[in-house]
């Protein structure tokens, strides 16, 4: 296993700092998940504000759908409490918590029509009938299958099963609505369109919402906050632009977009060493001659006008801060952008990877075997503890 | 910007969260463990019973009584005898005599030759240890004191025997060469029929599956006919065959059918469907891309069909042959038909048991043979866990292509195979519609005139179809409520884990075991649920738990393709768990319900061996009276009972069929898309 720097990082960062409207809806204290001598979650704490939008991230068998199944209390968690609306729900079975679900499969009674499935949980709740058909009516409205009422679930399209799992599991209005996977058993396109409606349903309803996903994307445009999740802990909790823009460590930085990685070593507290040359970094805390990670995400390296080059063989000598010569040894073409390997003596075998805008390319006339000057700004170029490649 | 900080990964000691039971969990346990309690009563304690019986020694200690003779004048010298003494004196009782069963007793007055009821000589009797027993007339004596008895009182003493554990049963079965030889009869008959209805079963199997041929639905249904009927009645159309008088006796060159030929013969016929059903569920999931692929290579048929066909159904093969093994070495009625002279173990219980009242031995037969019919079944069952990891769902299905010689060769096969099963069961048709075979072959149906003959008449037909519905509708219900609970009930996996081993029992206990352990269990005054014995109800309770394996996997199978989340979605949702049972679950599974009813039915209908140790004079069954007919010698009535149930059970096939197509039409319009 590689160890990776985790929570302990993530506790400097104060949890509250994008925390949308204020309350404490949910509140996850020193849970530890274990089955047999497999321990899945590891001491997780984990405060999901009212309203917002949260979503679990990571690769599969990280815990993520564990946490999700503690929270509903259909896994109970091996120790730890959970907290809903200032209640204890720790040991309650999910009859006696309040939450509304949607599974990856949807789980929508096959035998009962779509309308009989939203109103499975509107029965014996003390509504009479018509309460209970008009309740259905207006979920069936909400999600925009009013005309399919009397169909079963297997006549209609992946994409609107979903709805229906969606509008079943609203129907009593519950504090807390948890979706396992539910956009993972659709195709693409649809799941894009689905992404959208599942948001700005939750913002309609205000629903407190936890959503897990392995899905990057998913998540970063469907969240208000992030966790990311990794072996049994939690990896770094934020928005979707503080994770993808600071990442708290280099798991997070890979697991979501791409991410160059250098081996470096660190020299001052603002700069990194990556071969001879010395380059202008975020500050970090690494000891001077440490071995880390010098990482930077594509995009994030700017490309520069080719100068008449003073030497022929091309180094990591800074013309201009942090400004190097490398050369383009292969460009990928991929629509709306260029993706360049970029190759310099001082990065050993490893490329750097930038993507450059079609206009830059044009514009520097940049073509493959050539070189060119690239820059990669101190701001976003980052340090991180130094682990094996796996 | 980061430093690397250590975690700790071990669990922290403390208290562990303890779940609070809702409900329904508490309700879903509740049902779990009464039905539980149901397999307890019926499976467990009754096994339990018969096993301590089979090491239970009754023997008549004489040591432990001790006599006083007066003279003819009623006086008494003081000169005490024990019983051993006396026995020693005169030789009267050898060892064998004195190890009885639980009934036997023994008389005293054997002991003095000159013993006369009329003479005025006086005798004194007493047990010399507490725990002692004999009895004057019907009353028990087990104190030590001296009772003083009239000769014509002494004559009505009778010693009775004390019960200890040991291993004696077994000793005496094994050193009586009459009962262990039924060992070596049983696994030999056995090995020999498993062979060959193996052979016959994988060729039909193959033909009807790989081949081209014509007609393949009707001897697909030729071949499950025998399911229909029980195990005893190719036994008799044998006998009109080749038995003395048969059509086709020359055909033995002089062997007799009654012995192992008819009952090798027999047990072909009726372990067939078996073999066949799980040898064509091997060959039709066979995966065409590996026929491709050995096409490509220019592999011979011959050498595709040893390295693709065989290894890819080698698990069906070897189970079917466990099963065809655990048929054929329980078997009953077949034996019992047909044997003649050649013993084997499922009738010597019967022989011990109703034969000879020696239940001690009918118990240590019944251990004896429980053996190999439990190892079959654990062969059997690792053999499937295994086959189920070969599916992969990418295969595609083999499609085969027409050959007209090989496809001609198969369907004489076929033919020849059906022609053996409808023959059978023609020839007890025919048997049991003339008069009097061979002499008067007049058209008559005197013999379908029951209440003439011994076995219980037309009400036996009748109690059966009561038995066969009063099991398909109780043993359904329990049955597929009992793997609901099992499957989808939360938490409490040690008593889950027990509930699935209770449920896989009676697979392996063999039907005569099942019936004489219920005899120990059921017939004794002290249990209180002795009042159902002799009843209607000890009969479904033992058709239900004699047959609740088979229905049980059905209904896990059918349980397992829900999907696992409903429960959960029933729970977000506050819904009781019952309600999603009955909403969702038995709807979506009701085809499997179906199955299992008719599954019980049919088996109720066709079952000897359990129940032919428990029916009363007011509870005969058809299956029985076939057994019973036979016995008397009313060879044809027997054949047209026999037919009975075979009638009824192929009329409640098709009513079965029509049922569920309608119900599915109905419930099931979620279905089609």
């Amino acid at each position: 296993m590689v160890l990776l720097p985790g929570k302990a990082k993530f506790k400097d960062i104060p949890v509250n700092q994008s925390n949308p409207s204020g309350a404490v809806y949910l509140c996850i204290e020193d849970l530890w998940k274990s089955f047999g001598s497999f321990v899945a979650l590891k001491d997780i704490s984990l405060n999901i504000y009212e309203s917002e939008f949260v979503c679990f991230l990571g690769p599969s068998g990280c815990g993520k759908t564990t946490l999700l199944r503690a929270i509903a209390g259909l896994d109970l968690q091996t120790m730890g409490a959970v907290l809903q609306d200032g209640k204890d729900i720790s040991n309650l079975p999910p009859s006696e918590r309040d939450f509304g679900i949607v599974f990856q499969s949807y789980a929508l009674f096959p035998n009962l029509t779509i309308e009989k499935n939203i109103a499975f949980g509107l029965e014996n709740t003390g509504r009479s009938k018509s309460e209970t058909a008009a309740r259905v009516a207006e979920l069936l409205e909400l999600v925009g299958l009013s005309d399919q009422s009397r169909k079963y679930p297997a006549q209609l399209s992946g994409g609107q099963q979903q709805r229906i799992a969606l509008a079943r599991a609203i129907a009593t209005k519950p504090g807390l609505l948890l979706l396992d996977e539910p956009l993972s058993a659709l195709d693409a396109k649809v799941r894009v369109h689905l992404r959208h409606e599942i948001k700005e349903l939750q913002r309609k309803l205000g629903v407190t919402t936890v959503m897990v996903t392995h899905d990057q994307e998913e998540a970063l445009s469907m969240a208000d906050r992030i966790v990311v999740m990794n072996h049994g802990v939690i990896e770094q909790v934020g928005t979707p632009t503080e994770i993808y823009r600071e990442p708290a460590s280099l798991f997070v930085a890979d697991f979501i977009g791409e991410m160059n990685q250098l081996k470096a070593t660190a020299a001052a507290h603002d700069s990194v060493s990556i071969g001879d040359a010395s380059l202008k970094s975020q500050t970090h805390t690494f000891a001077s001659g440490d071995t880390i990670i010098a990482a930077i995400r594509p995009e994030d390296v700017i490309p520069h006008a080719h100068e008449a080059s003073s030497s022929d063989a091309p180094g990591l000598q800074d013309a201009q801060e942090n400004t190097f010569e490398v050369m383009i040894a292969e460009m990928e073409y991929l629509g709306s952008f260029w993706r360049c390997r970029l190759q310099n003596a001082g990065f050993g075998d490893t490329e750097l990877i930038a993507d450059f805008s079609i206009n830059a390319v044009r514009r520097l006339n940049l073509s493959e075997n050539s070189t060119m000057l690239v820059e990669l700004p101190q701001d976003r170029l980052m340090a991180f503890d130094y682990v094996e490649a796996p | 910007m980061t430093t690397h900080s250590t975690i700790t990964h071990e669990l922290p000691a403390g208290p562990v969260v303890k779940g609070k039971l809702s409900r329904d969990d508490i309700i879903m346990r509740a049902c779990m463990g009464v039905i539980a309690l149901y397999l307890v009563l019926t499976l467990a304690f009754p096994l339990y019973t018969m096993l301590s019986k089979s090491f239970s020694i009754y023997r008549v200690d004489l040591s432990q009584y001790e006599f006083q003779v007066s003279n003819e004048n009623g006086q008494f010298d003081g000169t005490i005898v024990t019983g051993a003494e006396l026995n020693a004196k005169t030789g009267v009782y050898t060892a064998t005599d004195l190890s009885t069963s639980a009934d036997g007793r023994i008389a005293v007055t054997k002991f003095f030759p000159d013993f006369s009821f009329r003479s005025p000589v006086l005798y004194q009797i007493r047990n010399a240890v507490p725990g002692g027993r004999f009895l004057v007339g019907s009353t028990l004596h087990n104190d030590t004191n001296w009772l003083e008895l009239n000769s014509n009182d002494f004559r009505r003493v009778q010693l009775r025997p004390v019960k200890s554990t040991g291993l004696a049963n077994f000793v005496n079965y094994f050193s009586t060469p009459a009962l262990f030889n039924s060992i070596k009869n049983s696994i030999w008959i056995s090995v020999l029929s498993t062979i060959v209805t193996v052979s016959l079963a994988f060729w039909f199997a193959y033909a009807l599956n790989r081949s081209c041929m014509r007609f393949k639905g009707i001897f697909r249904l030729i071949a499950m006919a025998p399911i229909l009927v029980p195990s005893l009645l190719p036994g008799i159309a044998l006998v009109y065959l080749f038995g003395n008088q048969g059509m086709l006796r020359e055909l033995l060159f002089g062997h007799s059918i009654y012995g192992p030929i008819g009952i090798v013969i027999g047990s072909i016929f009726f372990t067939f469907p078996h073999a066949f059903l799980i040898i064509s569920t091997a060959l039709a999931i066979s995966d065409s891309r590996l026929y491709e692929a050995a096409t490509s290579l220019r592999a011979t048929p011959w050498r595709t069909f040893w390295t693709v066909t065989i290894p890819g159904a080698r698990y069906g093969l070897i189970s079917a042959a466990f099963v065809v093994f655990n048929l054929v070495i329980t078997d009953f009625g077949l034996p019992k038909v047909i044997g003649g002279q050649f013993n084997v173990l499922a009738v010597d219980i019967y022989k011990q048991v109703i034969g000879q009242q020696n239940f001690e031995m009918g118990a240590v037969v019944s251990v004896v043979l429980v053996i190999p019919a439990i190892l079959a079944f654990a062969i059997d069952r690792m053999v499937q866990s295994k086959q189920v990891a070969s599916l992969s769902a990418r295969s595609v299905p083999y499609q085969p292509s027409p050959n007209a010689k090989m496809d001609r060769i198969f369907f004489a096969y076929c033919t020849l195979v059906g022609v053996f099963i409808v023959g059978l069961l023609a020839v007890c048709q025919f048997a049991a519609l003339i008069k009097f075979w061979p002499y008067d072959l007049s058209f008559s149906l005197n013999n379908y005139q029951f209440d003439k003959m011994d076995g219980g008449g037309w009400s036996s037909y009748f109690n059966s179809i009561k038995l066969g519905l009063l099991t398909a509708v109780a043993g359904t219900c329990i049955v597929f409520f009992g793997a609901y609970l099992v499957e989808k009930s939360n938490g409490f996996k040690t008593g889950r884990a027990l509930f699935q081993m209770l449920a896989m029992l009676p697979m392996a206990i063999p039907g005569m075991v099942l019936g004489l352990a219920y005899i120990f269990f059921f017939n004794n005054p002290s249990n209180p649920l002795s009042v159902i014995y002799g009843t209607m109800a000890i009969l479904v309770i033992c058709s239900v738990t004699h047959f609740y394996t088979v229905s049980h996997l059905t209904a896990v199978t059918a349980l397992k393709q829900m999907d696992r989340e409903f429960e959960s979605v029933s729970a977000s949702l506050k819904q009781p768990t019952l309600k999603l049972f009955s909403r969702v679950t038995v709807p979506v599974c009701l085809p499997s319900v179906l199955d299992i009813s008719i599954y019980l039915f049919v088996n109720a209908m066709t079952t000897v061996s359990a129940v032919v140790f428990l029916y009363s004079p007011s509870t005969t069954l058809a299956s029985i009276a076939v057994l019973n007919m036979d016995d008397a010698g009313d060879i044809a009535p027997a054949a047209a009972m026999g037919m009975m149930i075979f009638y009824t059970n192929a009329a409640a096939r098709i009513i079965h069929l029509i049922a569920s197509r309608g119900i599915l039409k109905r419930t099931q319009a979620w279905r089609s898309r």
